[in-house]
């Protein structure tokens, strides 16, 4: 009896601790915290936070990744290459990176070599090809390659071949800075993906910027509300037990708004995910992530 | 499913003689549990890994038995006693019948 009675006691006085936290107004900001990866080739520190990108002026003074908003354990799980479980798609993209999968036996590496010869294109990506003026995104850019130079039929933009491939192509940029360009020929797809964040959308009306903007960290939905940076993608969510691209996270946000969402690599998606890859300029590419 | 599944195994490149090791092994698989519905209404047949062994140079070090409760791409930790140099087998087995492999060595300095 006495010891019930203390037991009692304790979670009163944990209720009362939480109650206390609660009311803090800051009670979902990011973590200070630092992102050192060990790797089979020693360890890698990516840069989590930065100063916002020029365009940002006025609108947020530091950008972060969304890793900084994670629990804890999930946190860990991405400070360790095997305990990211997103290295095993990696894996699989080396795997089919090196298969004689053409239609006259062509494979990726006959052409391209190793897939180090990528490193820095998920970086600078969505780019505007300077050839035919088209937006490419990474899965563009691999999409191009299986139907034209091996003869494919279409891979599924957010199927597992296509995201294997895209695991493989984005680890080859991890560490460096996000740096897509957003005048010149990007100028008109970037505006159009501009108006699309903070254009009200759904029967929510709701607009990336409600959330990602005007009330990242915060506490919402029982999650933490991050800045919807793109840098860490594609990320192997906890939540689907396997990777998720850029595009399919906005399907994601856009069906929360109770909107029809864009198909992913439609014009829109596109153009939007040049525009929020440009508000994560100066973070790291971290490769392939892990979130929740 | 024999396409997508990929093992991958982390052990010390060496231990001290009679050291205890931690090794982690993950297959991706989707592990289909056999319980879920397509579209129609129709049950999607069960296919997941049902075991899973680990040997240290023909000694078993662990046999687990998986049931369909266990999630997709499911990730093993454990610990082995090292008593000698070798090689760490890893093995697991599909419903369909497939079974995947993997190796390790281990020095003992």
């Amino acid at each position: 009896m006495h010891r019930t009675v203390t037991t009692l006691v304790a979670q009163a006085l944990v209720g009362a601790a939480f109650g206390l936290a609660l009311s803090g107004a800051a009670i979902a900001d990011p973590v200070d915290d630092k992102l050192i990866i060990e790797t089979d080739a020693g360890t890698v520190e990516l840069v989590t936070s930065a100063p916002a990108p020029e365009h940002l002026k006025g609108v947020m003074d530091t950008i972060y990744s969304g890793w900084l908003y994670r629990e804890d354990e999930t946190r860990d799980m991405q400070r360790d290459d095997f305990d990211n479980l997103a290295m095993v798609f990696v894996d699989r993209g080396m795997d089919s990176w090196n298969a004689a999968q053409g239609k006259n036996g062509e494979s990726c590496a006959g052409c391209h070599q190793g897939p180090e010869t990528m490193a820095g294109l998920r970086a600078v990506t969505p780019r505007v090809d300077e050839k035919s003026g088209k937006l490419m995104t990474v899965e563009n850019y691999v999409q191009s390659c299986v139907t034209e130079r091996m003869g494919l039929e279409e891979w599924k933009w957010t199927g597992d071949k296509m995201k294997d491939m895209l695991s493989l192509i984005s680890m080859q940029s991890r560490g460096m800075p996000v740096n897509v360009a957003i005048d010149g020929a990007a100028a008109p797809f970037w505006e159009k993906g501009k108006e699309m964040y903070y254009t009200p959308t759904g029967a929510l009306e709701m607009s990336c910027a409600n959330c990602h903007e005007e009330h990242s960290g915060m506490y919402i939905r029982s999650d933490h509300m991050s800045q919807g940076q793109i840098n860490g993608f594609p990320t192997y969510r906890l939540k689907d037990a396997g990777m998720l691209s850029a595009q399919q996270r906005f399907v994601g946000c856009v069906r929360d708004t109770r909107a029809v969402t864009y198909k992913p690599n439609s014009d829109e998606f596109k153009a939007l995910e040049l525009y929020v890859a440009s508000r994560g300029n100066g973070l790291s590419v971290e490769g392939v992530s892990m979130r929740h | 499913m024999a396409d997508d599944a990929k093992p991958r195994v982390k052990v010390p490149k060496s231990a001290a003689a009679g050291e205890i090791v931690t090794i982690k092994a993950l297959i991706s698989h989707k592990m289909e549990s056999g319980q879920r519905k397509d579209a129609e209404g129709k049950l999607i047949p069960r296919s997941i890994i049902n075991r899973f062994t680990c040997d240290l140079n023909g000694a078993n070090v662990i046999d687990i038995a998986i049931d369909p409760a266990v999630s997709t791409n499911p990730y093993f930790e454990f610990d082995a006693l090292v008593d000698a140099a070798g090689e760490f087998k890893f093995t697991w087995y599909d419903d369909d019948g497939s079974v995947y492999e993997d190796a390790k060595t281990i020095e003992v300095a």
